[in-house]
């Protein structure tokens, strides 16, 4: 389906919505094509190509509101009906006078820059190459280690877009790509088989790093073997970049509209506020050009903007979308995080290591969960013991254990060492006093 | 059961969601014999006997070995609860069909979200790509499959009216606050499912099952002293409208008041190594991560599972049995047939401490020349079978849980959880304990929340001491995730002990 093709539809749809009895209507219409191929002991183990579409209509009824989707939007009859009955249907309801569209002054309206997150060449790309670049991660490490059981690699790439149309005047369309590959090599540790796995990622294939992953990979798995849990107790924990993410994910719920108005969230009244220590700068950057988190309108049509989310500890701002903004009588800001950009530090992870007399570097996290009402976390992890700047051994099978409104303030270190191919810009961080429960 | 067009495209305004208009068509079925049963789904994904036979033929075409066709519609309606009305609603409708191509232990996949013929011929031909010796496909004869009925249901969702749901949605909202003035929000959610799915395979293989889920949840949170908490409580199960009755409203609501009591004053265990007793019920979900995970045989056929040269070796003391069963009546994990058309059996993973079998699908069960067990499953036509589990429980043991409690100086009982995870090569799996409560000197002292557990799978396993004989099937909505894909689940346990896992907490 053409982009002009899905703009016509998606209007029918609203204006249909509109016709039938919605005050107000928003369609979004979503598509996703992409491909995989993984590869193990020499050969193809599967191929997947998938291509979906999808329409999502949110229905505003005389102050009631209800949302349908589905995947048969080719057929307007049947489309008709549909939304028809949901009017009906949204009729039994509740009034919710909050439910509405957003103001239409907020709308993006065009205009944007070009923030180059399609790679132009997405539907010309060689399927032998496609099929070779994961075959070139296996061999990378094919019989490089006798203690290795098994290698998986594979290569995907996707292309999606939508557009989304509302009836107070919104229009605008996305359009992304991606590429990836990845590498999980299992090797043999006595009774145990530890796993390690390393990927890349791009929006341009002509960008994407195609070396060494299968390596990495390996050596990540290698580094587990004869990994054990140690003694339990409190020590610094140096989190690395590519898992620091576990670390903020449950500070940004806190922030949404949802876990504030609905009391789920530690950080109620805290917008002004000291929630980590002076280390902790964040801001959301949208326009960031090829960024993988960078829009010029959230999902619900909102043009974006540059914010501090948090200064030298300081909330700057939460995320509220225009039905929470209503219910806390609080201004809308945006319901969605873009690129979270943490200021990094001026060491790297062996700079901040150098710097611990005895801690853990956390590599990798296993399961666990917190309390969003209280900002209380338990979470399993792995990694290394760390002594005098050097990795003594690999742990696991140990728990962290405490509340993230300690946690961020206990924040001592910060690395330069951020990762520019994901959404989220964290570097390697280091807290001090983490409760570790092992043996 | 004869699928009802007429309610199939029920109008009327009284679901907000829940048809689908198919035009009237109808192609008669030459020369193939087929029960008014199957003929119903042929027709509901408008499709004719000779064209998925051409599907089939475009599939194999490539010289796969074995091909098969998953069609799948699947209507969903979800009514949500907030600040004390019940002001949302949601309605899915998702429709298409999955094709499969094996070569070996090899898969070519595509689906299309379109059932008309020259779409699935094209999405055919890309599967059929896994395979590279053009063959000429001898078509077999079309078997037909009837299947056992293990979710009887009363009242179809998609006869029921968002009307009569409603009521019920608000009234667990409504008990809460009349249980417990400490209670400040409440949200509830109802989702209902209707599921039809219908499979064809190279070997003629012709079978179709009506899969419908029911849910009702609750998050409630309440006040005390300035303290906020907030605990979740939920029921899941195959069955219809007759789910919602006031039994399970009360239920509900009884349930998350408690749980969210009992959060109040809750402190930390000591952090480290400690005997964990685990109640009944819920806590299968050691059994899911620890053990169920690591016995699905595709990660065993890799060689990846840390169970993976363990078959037919003592695992654990010889009072434990440990099942995993598709069959168990109306259960949120239970499947007529699973979804490569196998039959759904109960099997014994662990029988008196000895490991029998691990969990397959079509492709681990070829490779380890044994029958399918019947655990081929999928989150939906967009996605290949994997070897999952359905309803993974522990029979009951010798012990009583006096017995257990009692024999333990420090330690921490638990029985409210809320997820878990394995790393299936390593064997380290943990679970959130949500709350529970310490033990000290052989008695239950004071609660304690928010802590995760992990531990070794094959230790843990052989670190279950004792057993008590009070099993309890789950209730909640457990959900299984693997490979990116979703599915229902099951579990149960009786009180067991674990001699020592790693319990998060405070240091001394």
């Amino acid at each position: 389906m053409t982009k002009d093709e899905k703009y016509s539809i998606a209007k029918w749809a609203m204006e249909h919505a509109v016709q039938n009895g919605a005050q107000q209507a928003r369609v979004s219409i979503y598509n996703n094509n992409s491909s995989q191929i993984e590869v193990r002991d020499e050969k193809i183990d599967k191929l997947q190509e998938s291509n979906r579409n999808s329409m999502q209509i949110n229905l505003y009824v005389n102050n009631k509101y209800s949302s349908i989707s589905t995947n048969r939007i080719t057929n307007r009859e049947e489309l008709g009906k549909f939304i028809k009955e949901a009017i009906a249907g949204t009729r039994y309801l509740a009034e919710d006078e909050f439910r509405t569209l957003p103001d239409p002054e907020r709308y993006y309206k065009g205009g944007g820059p070009d923030l180059k997150s399609v790679d132009p060449h997405f539907k010309s790309v060689d399927p032998q190459q496609k099929v070779k670049d994961a075959f070139d991660l296996e061999k990378e490490v094919l019989g490089s280690d006798e203690r290795i059981i098994s290698v998986s690699t594979s290569y995907s790439d996707g292309m999606s877009g939508s557009v989304m149309v509302a009836s107070n005047g919104f229009e605008g369309d996305t359009e992304n790509t991606y590429y990836s590959l990845r590498a999980s090599v299992s090797v043999t540790d006595g009774e145990a088989r530890p796993q390690g796995s390393w990927y890349e990622s791009s929006i341009f294939s002509d960008q994407l790093v195609r070396k060494d992953i299968g390596k990495k990979a390996l050596k990540r798995a290698l580094d587990r073997l004869g990994q054990e849990k140690i003694a339990s107790g409190k020590m610094p924990m140096i989190v690395e970049n590519k898992m620091a993410g576990r670390a903020l994910q449950p500070l940004i719920s806190a922030l949404n509209g949802y876990s504030i108005q609905q009391k789920q969230s530690f950080l109620i009244g805290m917008k002004g506020e000291k929630i980590g220590s002076g280390l902790m700068t964040i801001a959301d950057d949208p326009f960031i050009v090829s960024g993988r988190g960078s829009r010029l309108f959230d999902s619900e049509g909102m043009a974006t903007e540059k914010r501090a989310v948090i200064e030298n500890g300081i909330l700057k701002t939460y995320y509220i979308d225009t039905y929470y903004g209503k219910k806390l009588e609080m201004e809308a800001t945006t319901g969605n995080t873009t690129n979270l950009v943490f200021k990094p530090g001026e060491k790297n992870l062996e700079g901040l290591l150098a710097d611990i007399d005895r801690g853990i570097l956390v590599t990798g996290f296993n399961g666990g969960n917190n309390n969003g009402a209280t900002g209380d976390f338990s979470y399993g992890i792995e990694g290394f013991l760390v002594e005098k700047g050097k990795l003594i051994k690999p742990v696991a099978e140990m728990n962290i254990t405490g509340n993230f409104k300690q946690l961020w303030n206990e924040l001592i270190a910060v690395g330069n060492d951020v990762d520019p191919s994901r959404s989220w810009r964290l570097p390697s961080l280091v807290f001090d006093n983490v409760d570790f429960s092992g043996i | 059961m004869i699928l009802d067009r007429r309610n199939f495209i029920k109008t009327g305004g009284t679901a907000v969601a829940g048809t689908m208009v198919l035009p009237p068509l109808l192609k008669s079925c030459q020369n193939i014999q087929i029960s008014p049963f199957v003929k119903s789904y042929l027709d509901h994904f408008e499709v004719t006997p000779e064209m998925l036979q051409k599907v089939i033929a475009e599939a194999m075409s490539k010289g796969g070995d074995y091909a098969d066709l998953f069609f799948e519609h699947t209507i969903s309606n979800s009514l949500g609860l907030e600040d004390g009305k019940v002001n949302s609603a949601h309605s899915n409708v998702d429709y298409g069909v999955g094709i499969r191509v094996l070569k070996g232990d090899q898969t070519g996949f595509a689906y299309t979200e379109s059932t008309n013929l020259q779409d699935m011929l094209k999405v055919a031909k890309t599967a059929a790509n896994i395979a590279n010796d053009p063959v000429t496909f001898k078509q077999s004869a079309l078997i037909e499959k009837t299947i056992p009925n293990y979710y009887k249901v009363s009242q179809k969702w998609e006869n029921s009216t968002i009307e009569e749901k409603i009521p019920f949605v608000q009234k667990v909202n409504d008990r809460l606050y009349e249980l417990d003035e400490k209670v400040t929000k409440a949200r509830v959610f109802q989702r209902d499912e209707s599921s039809y799915v219908m499979f064809y395979s190279s070997e003629g293989l012709l079978t179709y099952d009506y899969r419908p889920m029911a849910t009702l949840g609750v998050v409630c949170v309440m006040e005390k002293d300035g303290e906020i908490e907030n605990d979740y409580s939920a029921r899941s199960m195959r069955m219809g409208f007759e789910f919602l009755d006031d039994s399970v409203v009360e239920e509900l609501a009884q349930e998350a008041v408690k749980k969210t009591n009992f959060l109040f004053g809750a402190g930390k265990p000591k952090a480290g190594e400690l005997p964990v007793v685990l109640g009944a019920g819920g806590s299968g979900i050691l059994l899911h991560e620890a053990m169920g995970h690591p016995f699905e045989a595709d990660f065993n056929r890799k060689g990846e599972s840390i169970f993976s040269d363990k078959m037919g070796k003592s695992i654990a003391k010889d009072f434990i049995n440990i099942v995993e069963d598709g069959t168990m009546e109306n259960n949120r994990g239970a499947i007529n047939i699973d979804d490569e058309g196998n039959d759904v059996k109960k099997v014994y993973l662990v029988k008196d401490g000895v490991l029998e079998s691990y969990l397959h699908d079509r492709i681990s069960a070829n490779y380890y020349g044994v029958d399918p067990t019947g655990n081929g499953r999928r989150q939906s036509f967009r996605h290949v079978p994997l070897p999952r589990m359905r309803i993974t429980y522990m029979e009951n043991g010798p012990h009583t849980t006096d017995d257990i409690i009692s024999s333990i100086d420090y330690g921490v009982y638990v029985d409210n959880f809320t997820n878990g995870q394995v790393k299936i090569g390593a064997g380290d799996f943990t679970f959130f304990v949500k709350s529970g409560t310490l033990i000290e000197n052989g008695k239950l002292t004071q609660p304690i929340k928010d802590i995760n557990i992990i531990g070794n799978g094959p230790q843990a396993l052989a670190d279950i001491t004792m057993a008590a004989g009070d099993y309890q099937t789950a209730t909640g909505t457990w959900t299984c995730g693997k490979g990116g894909q979703s599915v229902p689940v099951g579990m149960g346990l009786p009180t067991v002990l674990v001699k020592k896992l790693t319990v998060g907490g405070t240091s001394a």
